[in-house]
């Protein structure tokens, strides 16, 4: 009977009621982080679902950055940082011995907390830097590849008029879904969005909010926030973190709504946090 | 990824430690260059004698530079008398004075232009103004030159150091009453140490010049006669006596650098090494 | 309290700003002498500059070959110079262990302490002996069919000078290369990495194009440097006034000229073209450091705006 069913039954699912484990897209196991002497992270075992949307939650300095860096081996810019543990991307440690980090960051995208596009590039080089870097050098390939991804992140009606102009000269929100438009170019299988949201404004957020829902169609997207009502808008699966572990991860209306860890529902209560 | 991607990084990042070796191998070169071919001449004469006839055959007359030094050292501190308090005021006033004004804005740009202004221009400046006046090369002019050079830097490092100088301590001075100049004397009693590291660095740096003595305060064999006759100066003499083919006058020379380069390293080093981590401006 | 200021108040003042006006009264001085000075000659125009033959004797003042000689000892110096430097500002922002950073930048800045006259001595008894023994025979070997590199070898020759005015402005522009890198955010670095950028792409991509102005500035105060530097070039250059398209052929600077040829300067035409040649120094380092001055400036100002989104 399962192999009659498309993936997307299968996934709308509620969890443990299928007697076949859907594969994760990205498994953590036995995650312990540190810098230096200090620990960050303490044996995390998480798993996202593919098309979904995780959110990772928690007060400052529980770690959820530091784990979300791990995803796409972006952790290790920092000194003295050791990973032990392993990450699993399609069941393939991305820390293992011959994975290069570079590839790891194509099929595992990011988009940071402050927009950075590249100022000295036009709107339409920031998307398709990614593909420059790979060696796609065919200029009306790239122009429309760049007119693809600006219109799935809605900003190329804004700049189709000149899209020359610098990436820097947009507004918050524009920049964050330009950054979102590079991310997306290089066609990763995963999409890191990192507090995306937090620099922006209520209107530029909802409209980043709408794409992050609309994005789970092609990608699987794993986001931190600070902002518990937005996982609950928009995420469909929800870990919460304390001090460098994880405490709960569930589906974001179960958690929510009926928490079973008492630190969870002080945190989503607001009694500290 | 395409191992081609993989290899264009290994050889730029190859290539960037290959140019530290570049840019590190010629100092080093030089410092034990100067040092084993000039220790050789570092004996009592070399302080204390004229410098020696040219000499084809040995045995060849030792002598000394003992004048040289004497001349480096007169113009050094004349031209310091001059430089580093005009500097010093000129530095006070854009940073305390003039930081509004476009006038202040000027002369801190201008500063830092002339501060690039290569040395035998402000040799032929003095040449000008003075040896042809006077129609005659002197220490006067030669403590010009080397002062006009110093002015910008001091001027410059002055006002680097005072800005320095939280804005707190202005305030607090003013709002006890105290007079806007002597504030100015409180902000830079608060900024003595950078002042004085950036002196010395402007002082090493034209106790190394030759080009404008060559113009203004020639050179000689004598001890140091007047303030109306040329005088020696170390670098004069390293680039006269090693330009010779006189091998008793080019050990001379090494000695001369060798002294020269401990004094002028020495300040450096010793500057930089006392101020780690904080920015000096010279 | 009125806002009566005290005598000493304004006599204070006024001395700071008299004093500071010096850098201004100096900097017309530079350019009110030695324009009068040269008058006698600048009057040839053009000739002066243009013209090839140095002959005080007969009162002709050309000096192409010396302009030649400083503009092509300048660009050699900036051809070598700029990459070592470069390579150095990226070593000690992008790669250098931090711990390491400091006394590298030491080292570098050492290199700016020693005194022109020693690289000229150091230049004349140990660098061009071991080029004109090992390296200009191997660069004629095998690169002989370039015109650059044909001709009799000389130890003292332009491309000598050349290279030591290289080692001469890497300081400068390593150093403010490396603050030009070092200011730029992180945040661009994380960008290109995040894209699957190798190292040396991300600093490619992103770093050296955000930091453009800064070390392009540097390489105009390079240049200036190059350009008027005098003692370690009139060891080095071989003094003679002749253009040619050989780098091993000896050639002549307008500094050097100067330094040479003051003691001989006996009537008023002939000091008038060396002062003539002294202003050409003033006006190109001049227009560099404005230039360079200018454009950091700039950085630094919509630096300052740019902190404030």
């Amino acid at each position: 009977m399962l192999e009659t069913m498309s993936s997307q039954e299968i996934n709308t699912m509620p969890r443990g009621a299928y007697p076949v484990q859907v594969p994760e897209k990205m498994e953590v196991l036995g995650l312990n982080v540190s810098y230096g002497t200090k620990q960050a992270l303490f044996d995390i075992n998480l798993g996202f679902r593919p098309n979904k949307v995780t959110a990772m939650i928690g007060p400052s300095g529980c770690g959820k950055s530091t784990l979300i860096r791990c995803l796409n081996r972006m952790h290790e810019l920092v000194p003295d940082a050791k990973v032990e543990g392993k990450v699993l991307l399609d069941g393939q440690d991305i820390y293992g011995p011959d994975m290069d980090p570079a590839d790891v960051r194509r099929r595992v995208g990011m988009v940071f907390q402050k927009p950075n596009p590249f100022p000295n590039m036009s709107v339409a080089d920031n998307v398709v830097a990614g593909l420059k870097l790979a060696g796609t050098k065919d200029r009306g390939h790239l122009d429309g590849v760049a007119k693809k991804y600006l219109e799935r992140v809605h900003l190329w009606d804004e700049v189709k008029e000149d899209t020359k102009r610098s990436g820097a000269s947009l507004s918050g929100g524009q920049q964050q879904r330009l950054c979102i438009a590079r991310a997306l170019a290089i066609e990763p299988e995963v999409v890191l969005m990192d507090e995306p949201c937090s620099a922006l404004d209520p209107t530029a957020t909802a409209r980043i909010e709408q794409l992050i829902t609309s994005l789970k169609e092609n990608y699987t997207v794993i986001i931190v926030t600070h902002n518990m009502q937005q996982a609950a808008r928009i995420a469909d699966y929800t870990a919460f973190m304390y001090l460098g572990k994880l405490i709960e991860y569930d589906e974001t209306t179960k958690l929510f709504e009926n928490p079973r860890e008492d630190l969870t529902e002080r945190y989503i209560t607001g009694k500290f946090g | 990824m395409k191992t081609r991607r993989r290899l264009v990084n290994r050889i730029f990042l190859s290539l960037c430690v290959v140019a530290l070796l570049a840019a590190v191998v010629p100092l080093v070169s030089i410092i034990v260059d100067v040092a084993s071919k000039g220790i050789g001449a570092m004996n009592l004469d070399f302080f204390t004698q004229l410098p020696p006839l040219a000499c084809t055959q040995p045995p060849c007359p030792e002598g000394g530079l003992g004048n040289a030094i004497q001349g480096t050292v007169y113009v050094v501190a004349l031209s310091s008398l001059i430089g580093l308090p005009i500097g010093l005021f000129s530095g006070v006033y854009v940073s305390e004075y003039g930081r509004a004004s476009r006038f202040g804005y000027l002369m801190r740009f201008l500063g830092d232009v002339l501060a690039g202004i290569p040395s035998i221009v402000t040799g032929v400046l003095i040449y000008t103004i003075i040896v042809l006046t006077t129609d005659s090369f002197s220490i006067i002019a030669g403590a010009v030159a080397l002062g006009t050079m110093m002015i910008p830097i001091m001027s410059n490092t002055t006002a680097e150091a005072l800005k320095a100088v939280p804005n707190s301590i202005r305030e607090a001075s003013l709002a006890l009453g105290t007079r806007k100049w002597r504030t100015s004397l409180l902000v830079i009693a608060n900024a003595k140490k950078s002042i004085a590291t950036g002196s010395l660095l402007a002082v090493a740096r034209i106790t190394g010049e030759t080009a404008p003595l060559i113009l203004t305060m020639g050179i000689s064999v004598l001890w140091f006669g007047g303030f109306t006759v040329p005088v020696a100066s170390l670098t004069y003499f390293i680039y006269y006596f090693a330009t010779s083919p006189f091998q008793n006058w080019q050990n001379l020379a090494w000695g001369a650098a060798l002294f020269l380069m401990v004094i002028v390293l020495g300040i450096n080093m010793g500057v930089r090494l006392v101020t780690r981590g904080k920015r000096v401006y010279a | 309290m009125g806002r009566r200021r005290s005598a000493a108040d304004s006599g204070f003042k006024y001395l700071t700003v008299g004093l500071a006006s010096s850098v201004l009264v100096i900097a017309l001085i530079y350019f009110y002498e030695l324009y009068t000075g040269s008058l006698p000659t600048l009057r040839t125009g053009l000739a002066f500059v243009f013209g090839s033959t140095w002959d005080p004797v007969n009162s002709h003042f050309g000096v192409f070959p010396m302009l030649y000689g400083s503009l092509l000892t300048s660009a050699i110096a900036l051809v070598i110079g700029v990459p070592i430097s470069l390579g150095v500002a990226i070593f000690l922002s992008e790669l250098s262990p931090g711990r390491l950073r400091s006394p590298i930048s030491f080292v570098v800045e050492m290199l700016a302490a020693v005194p022109s006259v020693i690289y000229g001595l150091w230049g004349l008894f140990i660098l061009a002996p071991i080029l004109r023994a090992d390296v200009y025979p191997y660069l004629e070997e095998y690169l002989g069919f370039l015109p650059i590199f044909q001709g009799t070898i000389y130890g003292v020759s332009i491309l000598t000078a050349g290279i030591i005015l290289a080692i001469m402005i890497i300081p400068i522009i390593a150093s403010i290369s490396r603050d030009a890198l070092l200011a730029v955010p992180d945040s661009q670095r994380e960008a290109a990495l995040a894209l699957g950028a190798t190292k040396s792409e991300a600093i490619r991509m992103s770093v050296l194009s955000y930091a453009r102005s800064g070390i392009v500035a540097s390489i105009f105060l390079g240049f200036g440097r190059a350009f008027g530097e005098t003692m370690a070039v009139v060891m080095l250059i071989g003094n003679t006034p002749v253009v040619s398209a050989s780098l091993f052929s000896p050639g002549y600077s307008l500094a050097s000229l100067i330094a040479n040829e003051y003691t001989e300067a006996t009537t008023a035409v002939y000091t008038s073209a060396l002062i003539e040649a002294g202003l050409v120094l003033l006006l190109v380092s001049f227009l560099a450091n404005v230039v360079a001055r200018l454009m950091i400036s700039r950085l630094i100002r919509s630096r300052e705006a740019a902190s404030y989104l």
